[in-house]
This record gives C-alpha cells, structure tokens and sequence, in this order.
C-alpha cells in the first residue's frame, strides 16, 4: 500500500495498520487483503462486485473492518456487500471509503450494504467517508444502506461525511420487527460546490419497535444539502427523528421529516431546525479569548462532534 | 486598572433620528484587587456598561482604559486576550460543547480532568455529574450561571466582570455562591466588578456604584451607600426610582 493509500485508511478506519479480528481491504477496485475468524467469515460475493459477510450466531464482541480506498483516479465501482448476523451477536463493523482525486478525472464508489440481523442482537456500524487530493476531478460517493433488525434487536449506525466528498446520495432504508430497535448519528459537512442528499425510510412494523434518527449537519460556502427522514409507525412504536443543521455563507439547506402513524399506538415526533451559528455563541468564545474564526470553528466541530 | 472616561452609550429609537441615551458620561476607576459592585434598578444600564468593558459593544462616546492603555477600539478577543473576563447575565447554550471543552477553553491551556472538576466544585456543581454533559439545553438555568462563573474562574484574569451572578440560582446555592465570590475577594487574585442586586453580594464589596438612569448616581464604601439603599425612609427623593430596584 502506498503512503495515500495509508493515509485514507488512517482517516475512515482510524487505521493504521492491519486490524485485528477479521476484515477486508479494498483498494483500487481490488481486493488487497481479507481474513476470515472463527466466527466471522468473508467471502466473494457470487454474481456482482463485492463480499458477504457471515457472523455466526453467539459472536461477541468481535469486530470487522471492511474499508475502501481510491487512489486512482478516474475510477467508477459499484459494490454489493451482504451481511448476514446470526442471532445473540454483539459486534460492531468498520466501514469507510476514502478517495483521493489527484487528477481532473472523477472518481466514485458506490456501496450497497445489506444487513440481516437475527434476533437478540446488537450491531454497532460506523461508516466514515473522506476525501482528499487537489485534483478537479469529483469524488464522488452513493452508499446505500439496507437494513432488517430482527426480534429483540438493536442496530446503531454511526456516519460521518466531513470533509472532500463533492457529491453524494445516501439512501438508507430500515424494517424493524417486534421489539427491534434503531438508532441513526448522522454527520455531514459539505463545502465548495458539493451537494449531499441523505435520505432514510424506517418501517416500525413491530410491536414495540423503536427508532432514532439524529442528523447534524453543517453546510458552507455554496454547497447543497437535503435531509429527509420518513418514519412509519405500522404498529405500537416509538420513533423520533431530528435533523439539527447550520447553515454558513452562501449554502442551502432543505430539510423534510415525514412521519406516518398507520397505528393509534404509533408515537412518533420530528423536529428541525436550520439556521446560522448563533451571534452569542461566537460573543461567549471571543470573551474566552477566540478570535471569530477560531470560534466558528470551535462551535462547529463540537456541533459535529 | 481599568478607568472609564465619560462613556456615554445612545441608541436610535424609532423611525426618526431621535436617540436614547443608555450611558450618560459614566467614569470611574477600577483599582487593582479591587471588589466593585455596581446595582441600581433595571434597565439603569448596568449591563450596558458590563458589555463596553468586555468590548461587545462600543460606547458611542468616551475612553476606556486598562493600565493606563486605550482599549476604547479594541475587539472582545484583544480584551480578553489582555485579561477581561465576563459572566453573562444569561449564559448562552451550545451543542455539543461539553463543559470540559468550555472550562479548557477558558483556561486558554489544556487543563487536567480534575483541574476542570475543582473550579466546579468550587462554584457548588458536584464535578463527576457535569464534566461531560453538553452545555446544552439539558442543563437548567442555575446549573449554566454557575457553569459560566466556573468559566471565568477558570480563566483567573486580572479583571472578572459578572453580571448578576446569582439571578436564577436558588437558595440553597446561593450560600455557596455568596463564599465563591468571597473567597474571590480574600485572595484578590483580580479585580472584580459584579453587578448585583444582593445584600450579601454588596455587603461583600470594598466599593458600590450605583448607576441609575444612564447615570453613576452614587459611589462610596459600602457604609456610605448601603444604608442609604437599604432604607427607603431615609434615602434623598432624587434616588427613590432607582430603590425600587434593590432586593432586600
């Protein structure tokens, strides 16, 4: 791997070696290094681009790293990966991609991730995307994210966007069955010219299936940002969805909660709100010796924190 | 030493050009280790005057001076940078910032864990339940006041400005507050200047100032003005608006 290589893997896995446990690297298209544990099991996906990964049932405190990285430009992929989680499993996954445009050609990976969760489990997945490199080329990033939580069963996704991605659509869909539960910390940054959609459809068909749907975001200079979150309370459930977003220079913003009770026991709630870092808050750090600059930034990064 | 030179503060009102005086040529000298307590009735300009000397906002007229330098243009960071500290009447509430993150920043230093815990503990906040809580709108509004006292303290500047630490905490706290700004005094590790509407605050105090209607009304020691501010019977008819101002 060479050093740009290394340094997207540092930034979207906080990697700075070969993990420990199982995991597979992706690199240019490739794969540049996979291992399979007792309990886990990475294999090529039959039929498209992509691997399916099978955790057995009573995996604990495992964890994978699956990350990708592009430093080539010009690259265009599509990746299907599966994930089919046993029941009584407690394990966290490590996804990520990072892309480096050095040159004018447009880069762009889009992943679709599939999760099936079993009953009685917990999933934490984090998913980091980055971009670097002073190319015109667009970096350009679609994840999709699939996910049905079984019976009893708790999925926590973790996503972040924060800096170098020119253009992304995130779709993300959840079904959740009795008793299951979701929660969602999504945060993004766009700057420049960049636009990011992220959508989220949650289906609370269980009885007593819960969802939590948190974005931060932060758009600056002339970038676009939209937000929507729908919540469909089929059956007794608790859902919220917040979408908490500033708004600096030039940059719009679009925010659409939508929630459905097809259910009298459906509790659901929305909120959101946009607008500018508060004059105060940069009045309050300057009194602590910030200047404006520092200030904003200081607000900023503890708001995507 | 901070000195204020005729400082006067107007605002245009309405539509036409007319102004309204906030501050009216208000001067005086904050000595050094000095404890200074400004009260006088609401809306008299005291927090109006509080805001010049942070530099938030600038007086339409007159010098400030701070050892003998004019700060009149300077920004809020060149005043807090050159040792001005402020406590807002109302604390302002971020997300995401921790009160560790607010007490480091401060500080101006990266600080330890229980460096962080002593100056909540010294403003009564049990240290272990607050270091990682958000500022954010989980915390009542005595909690961010005593925050915001730790802020400044932890800052430990040559002049500390509070604008009526104690309104919204409650009773019990209050006592420990009241030590809080009197161990302040005992150490005289600064200036202070502490609006307040509070006996014992006052009672603290080596010098009071009464501003009323844009106006420094009165000044002396605490024997010269405080009877006078506490006794509405024997007070001059020229002052009477301004007591009703003061809580006993």
């Amino acid at each position: 791997m060479d050093n740009v290589q290394k340094e997207l893997l540092k930034q979207i896995a906080g990697l700075h070696e070969i993990p420990v446990g199982a995991y597979n690297i992706r690199t240019n298209g490739k794969t540049e290094a996979r291992n399979s544990t007792e309990h886990i099991e990475i294999v090529p996906k039959e039929g498209s681009d992509g691997i399916v990964i099978k955790i057995k049932a009573g995996t604990k405190n495992e964890s994978i790293h699956i990350p990708v990285v592009l430093s080539e430009a010009g690259l265009k992929e599509t990746v299907y990966n599966d994930f089919y989680i046993g029941d009584n499993c407690d394990v966290t996954i490590i996804a990520g991609c990072g892309i480096h445009c050095g040159t004018d050609d447009s880069s762009e990976h889009d992943g679709i991730h599939t999760f099936f969760i079993g009953k009685n489990s917990k999933v934490k997945y984090v998913e980091k995307h980055y971009g670097s490199g002073d190319g015109k080329g667009q970096r350009i990033m679609n994840p999709e994210t699939i996910v049905e939580v079984g019976e009893n069963s708790y999925m926590e996704m973790d996503t972040a966007q924060i800096k170098g991605v020119d253009s992304t659509i995130r779709k993300t869909t959840v079904k959740l069955d009795k008793n299951a539960s979701v929660k969602v910390m999504e945060r993004l940054m766009t700057h420049g010219e960049q636009r990011a959609e992220s959508r989220f459809v949650v289906d609370l068909n269980g009885e007593n299936s819960g969802a939590n749907i948190i974005s931060r975001s932060v758009a600056k200079d002339n970038s676009y940002q939209l937000f929507q979150s729908v919540l469909n309370g089929n059956e007794k459930c608790s859902g919220h969805t917040e979408c908490d977003a500033i708004i600096v220079g030039n940059a719009k913003i679009s925010s659409i909660p939508e929630i459905t009770a097809n259910n009298s026991d459906a509790a659901l709630i929305h909120e959101a709100a946009i607008g500018k870092i508060a004059g105060e808050q940069i009045i309050k750090l300057m009194t602590l010796g910030l200047t404006e600059e520092e200030a904003e930034e200081q607000i900023i990064s503890g708001f995507l924190k | 030493m901070l000195e204020l030179r005729n400082v006067s503060f107007r605002v245009a009102e309405g539509s036409k050009d007319e102004e309204k005086g906030i501050l009216e040529n208000v001067s005086f000298t904050l000595e050094d280790n000095k404890f200074v307590a400004i009260t006088g009735p609401n809306g008299g300009g005291k927090s109006t005057l509080a805001k010049i000397i942070a530099g938030i906002e600038k007086p339409t007229q007159g010098q400030i001076l701070l050892d003998g330098e004019d700060i009149t243009d300077w920004s809020i960071t060149e005043r807090a940078k050159h040792g001005i500290s402020y406590a807002f009447q109302q604390p302002v509430r971020f997300k995401g910032v921790t009160v560790f993150d607010l007490i480091n920043l401060a500080a101006g230093k990266e600080i330890s864990l229980s460096g962080a815990c002593q100056y909540l503990s010294e403003v009564g906040l049990c240290a272990k339940d607050y270091i990682n809580r958000e500022v954010n709108a989980s915390l009542s509004g005595g909690e961010m006041k005593r925050i915001e006292i730790a802020t400044v303290m932890a800052r430990g500047t040559k002049l500390s400005v509070f604008d009526e630490p104690e309104a919204g905490i409650d009773l019990w706290s209050f006592q420990n507050l009241i030590q809080v700004f009197e161990k302040m005094h005992k150490e005289k590790k600064g200036s202070i200047l502490i609006i307040s509407h509070q006996e014992r605050i006052l009672n603290t105090a080596d010098e009071i100032l009464v501003i009323a209607d844009g106006k420094l009304v009165k000044r002396g020691s605490k024997e010269d003005v405080l009877p006078a501010l506490l006794d509405a019977a024997q007070a001059d008819t020229g002052c009477e608006m301004w007591q009703k101002g003061v809580q006993r």
